[in-house]
């Protein structure tokens, strides 16, 4: 599988991303400025990183997503390409419009960073196969703006269609229908607020993340 | 622009004294221009010059085989083996957090991560020391807030993980807070970079965000005492960036790998004026400025605004010519400034010119090198009288007297709203003892604290001087990694007052005997004086910031202690209850002498606890609270019970130093104790871990209610 990670110049979890993925693939990403325009050619799956891509400010993701090379990620996404975002990533992946919704402040008002506990809503998909559907695990938080938001006909929908990969067991952050992460309707595009990236090695307190990345490999090897 | 005249007001509005005044006449023949006084106001002022601190920190050790580079540069260098080293400092932002938390502490947090970068060095962990007035104080609860998110909200988006700190409160903080930030770096031996420039007509340029008219003045304003107009302060307080700290991170980082760098200094205090004398004078050259070619977003800017401002996020550097423009594709490639503004020369001049016009010509060496030196008088801190009237208290009420207070209760509230995880190698988190982080892509790891006992300090300056360094000492020993070296923020009240220069004459002495004795050399610090607000100083607060190498990760003792491991004390227990958490926080009283610090007693034990590493599952040092404090932590962070065998009050909250509880297998627990009675280290079986249930004597509670007291507590004093 080869992979890419776009580095916006705020992003910090560029390299833990870079990491896992090559852990896991036994491939290094290409790391993919902001300003270039084009994907590298042959790349299998995108992954948008954490961090704060530009200082967060006007709203989380909402300059990443106007970045020269989101037009081709987006391209490759509405192609049937598979796209993460992680934490910022996530919130990049909703201001383009490729996941629906919107990430708001959290209900405390403060940032969060801990451990918190998940529950897989679907093993139905290329991101959450290495899991049971039902199953508990422990994944960190990091975040200010993970609060996130779907209108009434928006929640029945993802709930009807199986696109919520994983809800809070404890809501941190006031997220609807403590939604920690959702799917896109081809399924192959996911964000998720928690960093499976952080908890990817025993030495760093588990590998609860480490299954979300072997089960993306082996779907993807199978393809 | 006409310049002001110079007047007694204004010189004493710049903080200078008159005979510091007379000195700049003697310097330079002449009455100086108005941009002038300002740059020798910035040179001179307490807080760049340490005039009153220099003739003390000489007495520091700093040296030692594992030392790159000590005190005087931007940051401390320490070798940690493989070609690596690792860079770090703390740094205090007091005054402006007090005016202006949020920035203030913000800013704090940004200055020193530049002091690290600035050598080369990738910051891979924080922490933060924070004193606060009495919790019920009405500016308290504003002040933790906005500092915290601050502290969270600079370090988060920069993307450098928190990993330990300290927070507590006293009254004697009421109008002084203290926020010292800690930032720790790594980088290549052979590759960092110095401030020092080289070559006549080498480009001066500078780099990062652009400057305003943001804490003009600031450094002349941490020099001086509050009194109730401080609100007229807040201009003089800067403004973070910490997206474009990160983009200058990532550029000077780049801009290094390029050879473009032949000497580098960030703009943190006095900006401009302090970066280009220090660069001059470390390099004996001369330095022009052309501030015309100096980035601004304000309009009309003045030479004086510019020498002064103190707008974050910038860097001064001198190039080789010939790579100008590789080095100036890096800062467009991150959006960053880059303008040449001026060039060394071979006089010893710091000609600044404006315009066409010649706002400033000073002898540059003169400027730092003549720069007042006093020896204040001091007088020592009387000895206190031993506490004679011990109270007696049951174990298990003391305890839930010490863990409700803000001082000890968990700090959850703290540090999650830190990311201490980014960058993925925090494989020891903040919340007990030192925290650690792998040296990324090795079997290495790095073990980060900070520590003082400021009551112990203000009791008896000598004793707490030593026990700062030697609880950092523990602490790091106390996850298996060796202490290397150490960074002194050393925050004291007015240095014009004898009894408050002999509180900091004799933490000094105690600091300078413990990291000789300990092998922890100081490498870099920073002075932090006139913390008074209407003649009232705070406690001395010497914070000891230290680092410590794990050559292996699998070396750690990571913990937590298992169920049915036994607790052995290691250390002499005489029972001093003087200066105890327990006396302040059960009876609140703050009579006796601080405990006294056997230096080789801390050598030795410190030691075994890393040499028998492998038979402990966890452990930690004895310090506020003593025995009890420790026991009841270390249960609960393994989620078990615990049970000591009875004694007096002095058993469960001495606080004598040089002393660990380690949790051990069963099976281990006779060997560790034999094995060190052959040290000769004092060793005992004290209890053992497992159940539910806190056992001390014939005492018990509940550890899940001791566990919600203690996780209540700080948020319900200042959450």
């Amino acid at each position: 599988m080869q992979s890419a990670v776009i580095v916006f110049p705020g992003s910090n979890c560029d390299r833990d991303l870079k990491v896992a993925l090559t852990k896991a693939t036994g491939k290094t990403p290409h790391m993919v400025w902001h300003k270039d325009t084009a994907l590298p050619a042959g790349v299998d799956f995108v992954g948008i990183p954490g961090g704060f891509s530009f200082g967060d400010y006007l709203r989380c993701g909402a300059i990443a997503a106007r970045a020269p090379i989101m037009q081709s990620v987006i391209n490759f996404a509405n192609g049937g390409g598979i796209v993460m975002g992680i934490c910022n990533g996530f919130q990049v992946l909703v201001e383009t419009g490729l996941l629906p919704g919107a990430l708001m402040r959290n209900a405390g008002l403060k940032y969060i960073c801990k451990d918190v506990a998940l529950k897989v809503e679907t093993s139905q998909s290329l991101f959450t196969n290495g899991y049971n559907q039902g199953e508990k695990i422990t994944i960190p938080i990091a975040h200010h703006d993970g609060n996130y938001l779907a209108d009434d006909a928006l929640l029945a929908r993802l709930k009807g269609e199986d696109r919520i990969a994983f809800t809070y067991e404890d809501n941190p952050n006031g997220s609807v229908a403590d939604i920690a992460g959702i799917l896109s309707e081809n399924r192959r595009v996911m964000g998720m607020m928690p960093h499976p990236e952080r908890l990817n090695d025993p030495a760093l307190g588990g590998r609860d993340g480490a299954k979300l990345f072997e089960g993306l490999m082996s779907s993807l090897a199978d393809a | 622009m006409q310049e002001p005249k110079i007047t007694d007001e204004l010189i004493a509005a710049h903080g200078l004294a008159s005979d510091e005044y007379a000195q700049i006449i003697r310097l330079l023949n002449r009455e100086p221009s108005y941009t002038e006084l300002g740059i020798f106001s910035a040179m001179w002022n307490e807080h760049c010059s340490y005039k009153s601190s220099k003739k003390w920190l000489r007495t520091l050790p700093t040296e030692g085989p594992q030392v790159i580079c000590g005190p005087g540069e931007n940051a401390g260098v320490v070798d940690i083996g493989d070609g690596q080293a690792v860079v770090f400092k703390m740094e205090s932002h007091n005054h402006p957090s007090y005016i202006e938390p949020y920035q203030g502490a913000a800013t704090g947090v940004g200055g020193i991560l530049r002091d690290v970068f600035t050598m080369g060095a990738r910051p891979i962990a924080a922490m933060n020391s924070l004193s606060f007035g009495e919790p019920s104080h009405p500016k308290t609860k504003s002040l933790v807030a906005g500092v915290v998110a601050g502290v969270g909200g600079y370090g988060n988006s920069f993307g450098v993980p928190t990993v330990g700190g300290e927070v507590r409160f006293d009254p004697a903080y009421n109008g002084n807070c203290l926020v010292n930030a800690f930032a720790a770096g790594l980088a290549d031996a052979d590759k960092i970079f110095y401030s020092a420039a080289s070559g006549v007509g080498m480009p001066v340029v500078y780099l990062g965000a652009k400057t305003g008219r943001d804490g003009v003045g600031g450094a002349t304003m941490a020099s001086a005492e509050f009194d109730d107009n401080i609100e007229d302060k807040r201009p003089t307080v800067q403004v973070g960036d910490p997206f474009t700290e990160k983009r200058l991170m990532e550029a000077t980082l780049e801009l290094m790998a390029t050879g473009a760098v032949i000497s580098i200094q960030d703009m943190g205090a006095a900006g401009l004026t302090c970066s280009a004398v220090e660069m001059g004078d470390k390099g004996n050259l001369g330095v022009r400025l052309n501030l015309e070619d100096v980035p601004v977003r304000e309009e009309n800017m003045t030479a004086y605004e510019m020498m002064l401002s103190e707008s974050q996020e910038r860097m001064l550097m001198v190039l080789k010519p010939e790579l100008e423009a590789e080095a100036k594709a890096v800062f467009d490639k991150w959006d960053l400034d880059f303008a040449i503004v001026g060039e060394t020369i071979a006089e010893d001049r710091f000609l600044v010119m404006h315009n066409g016009e010649l706002k400033a010509d000073l002898p540059l060496k003169a400027l730092s090198g003549t720069a007042p030196e006093y020896d204040r008088p001091h007088v020592a801190t009387p000895a206190p009288a031993a506490l004679t009237d011990a109270p007696q208290i049951d174990p298990v009420e003391g305890l839930k007297a010490i863990i409700s207070s803000p001082n000890y209760a968990a700090k959850n509230w703290v540090y999650e709203q830190y990311d201490h995880m980014v960058m993925a190698d925090t494989v020891r988190r903040p919340g007990l003892g030192a925290g650690v982080i792998r040296v990324h892509g090795t079997p290495k790891a790095l073990a980060f604290t900070s520590d003082v006992t400021p009551r112990y300090c203000r009791a008896n300056p000598v004793e707490g001087g030593k026990q700062a360094v030697a609880e950092a000492y523990r602490n790091l020993s106390a996850v298996g990694a060796k202490p290397l070296a150490s960074t002194d923020n050393l925050n004291f009240g007015n240095p014009e007052k004898p009894e408050i220069m002999g509180q900091f004459v004799g933490c000094i002495k105690g600091i300078g005997e413990a990291c000789a004795a300990l092998d922890m050399p100081i490498v870099s610090g920073n002075v932090s004086l006139y913390n008074e607000t209407d003649g009232s100083g705070i406690l001395p607060t010497p914070t000891i910031g230290a680092v410590g190498l794990l050559e292996d990760l699998a070396d750690m003792i990571g913990g937590p202690a298992q169920d049915g491991d036994l607790a052995i004390l290691i250390g002499n227990t005489e029972g001093h209850l003087g200066q105890s958490a327990l006396l302040a926080e059960a009876f609140g009283r703050a009579d006796g002498d601080a405990p006294t610090v056997d230096l080789t007693a801390e050598a030795l034990h410190g030691t075994f606890v890393r040499d028998y590493h492998a038979m402990i599952h966890a452990a930690t040092d004895l310090s506020d609270g003593g025995l009890a404090m420790a026991a009841f932590e270390m249960a609960e962070s393994a989620g078990c019970g615990i049970a000591i065998e009875d004694g007096d009050t002095g058993w469960f909250f001495g606080e004598d130093q040089a002393r660990y509880l380690l949790a051990v297998p069963m099976t281990e627990a006779t060997i560790l104790v034999d094995l060190a009675k052959s040290s000769g280290v004092p060793a005992r079986l004290v209890g053992s871990f497992g159940g539910d249930t806190l056992t001390f004597g014939d005492a018990s509670a509940k550890m899940a209610d001791l566990s919600a007291l203690y996780h209540a507590g700080f948020e319900a004093a200042v959450g």
